[in-house]
């Protein structure tokens, strides 16, 4: 298993890179009772025998290393959900795209911790390529107090002139840090 | 911290902008490429990378170029990360942890020694397309 929530995502983010997506969204909400991810994107997809292969951890599709028998990432989701009472929706159409959602109860003791969102951001903005990304974070308190932000890698790009090197990337943390604050309160 | 706004990201990168074109770093690039499938996820991949994007930042070493690649084949040794630059050998590192991360910041990169201990080998043949 995955020691945070966001490397979960994380792992999802980079299989829609690797199914070739070129349009991905990311969404990340909290409410007083659940935790809520979904990774949606239009990459090569997956009929229903790559589906059964994606789930079982002892299966990969193999393009990547020939001969190799194991692939984690969807299982490790899997195995969060059953752990903590989650539920985990994968919708697959070949040649469409993907879209994996998943709920978990916030307060189960086997919950793993979100993790840091603002790295992972940031990781996701800055895998390089030339894919869109959207993300939605939003955090919905008891009391109905809603706080949330959108994040485009066009315009995010497109304001600090490119995504390469490190200075941008830097000021791009500092930017995802002002969003990610007033979550932490 | 309020939240930023798009005009002020643009503004902040502007006024940097200028400072680091004054400096001369030439465009002899470093590039670190750090392991991100879901081995180096689970080894914790992410707080080489944090290190690796947050040194340079703030040492302001602007010809690094920090990236995120898939599994390289050795998830037995993750994280593992790629370091390419002129004057060093290729070098894949592996079990880069932070403290690694930070070593091979100072010394490979600012020193131009191998962190030995780390060294491994090439990423795994059918990786490589040659």
């Amino acid at each position: 298993m995955h020691a945070a929530l966001s490397d979960v995502v994380f792992d999802l983010f980079q299989n829609s890179i690797e199914a070739g997506a070129m349009n991905i969204g990311v969404s990340f909400w909290e409410t007083a009772d659940e935790i809520h991810f979904s990774v949606t994107d239009d990459g090569r997809g997956m009929d229903f025998e790559g589906l059964k292969r994606a789930e079982d951890p002892f299966g990969s599709d193999g393009t990547k290393h020939p001969g190799r028998r194991v692939g984690l990432g969807i299982p490790f989701l899997r195995q969060t959900a059953e752990q903590t009472g989650g539920r985990v929706e994968i919708d697959s159409v070949p040649g469409k795209g993907t879209r994996i959602e998943a709920v978990f109860p916030a307060a189960h003791l086997d919950l793993p911790p979100e993790g840091n969102l603002v790295l992972l951001w940031l990781q996701c903005l800055t895998f390089g390529g030339d894919y869109q990304l959207k993300i939605h974070r939003m955090c919905r308190e008891s009391d109905g107090r809603v706080e949330e932000y959108r994040i485009d890698k066009a315009e995010i790009s497109e304001a600090l002139g490119g995504l390469e090197d490190t200075n941008t990337v830097g000021l791009l943390r500092e930017f995802l840090e002002s969003m990610e604050e007033p979550f932490n309160k | 911290m309020a939240k930023m706004t798009l005009e002020t990201l643009r503004k902040l990168r502007e006024e940097q902008k200028e400072v680091i074109e004054r400096r001369d770093s030439g465009d002899k690039s470093i590039h670190i490429i750090v392991g991100m499938g879901t081995c180096g996820i689970a080894a914790g991949a992410k707080e080489a990378l944090n290190v690796f994007l947050g040194e340079a930042y703030t040492r302001k070493m602007d010809n690094v170029v920090v990236k995120q690649t898939g599994c390289m084949g050795l998830c037995y040794a993750e994280p593992t990360v790629e370091v390419k630059m002129e004057g060093m050998p290729d070098t894949l590192y592996g079990n880069v942890d932070a403290a690694v991360a930070r070593k091979i910041v100072n010394l490979h990169l600012l020193g131009g020694k191998l962190v030995n201990d780390h060294v491994f080998d090439y990423p795994a043949r059918d990786i490589n397309k040659e």
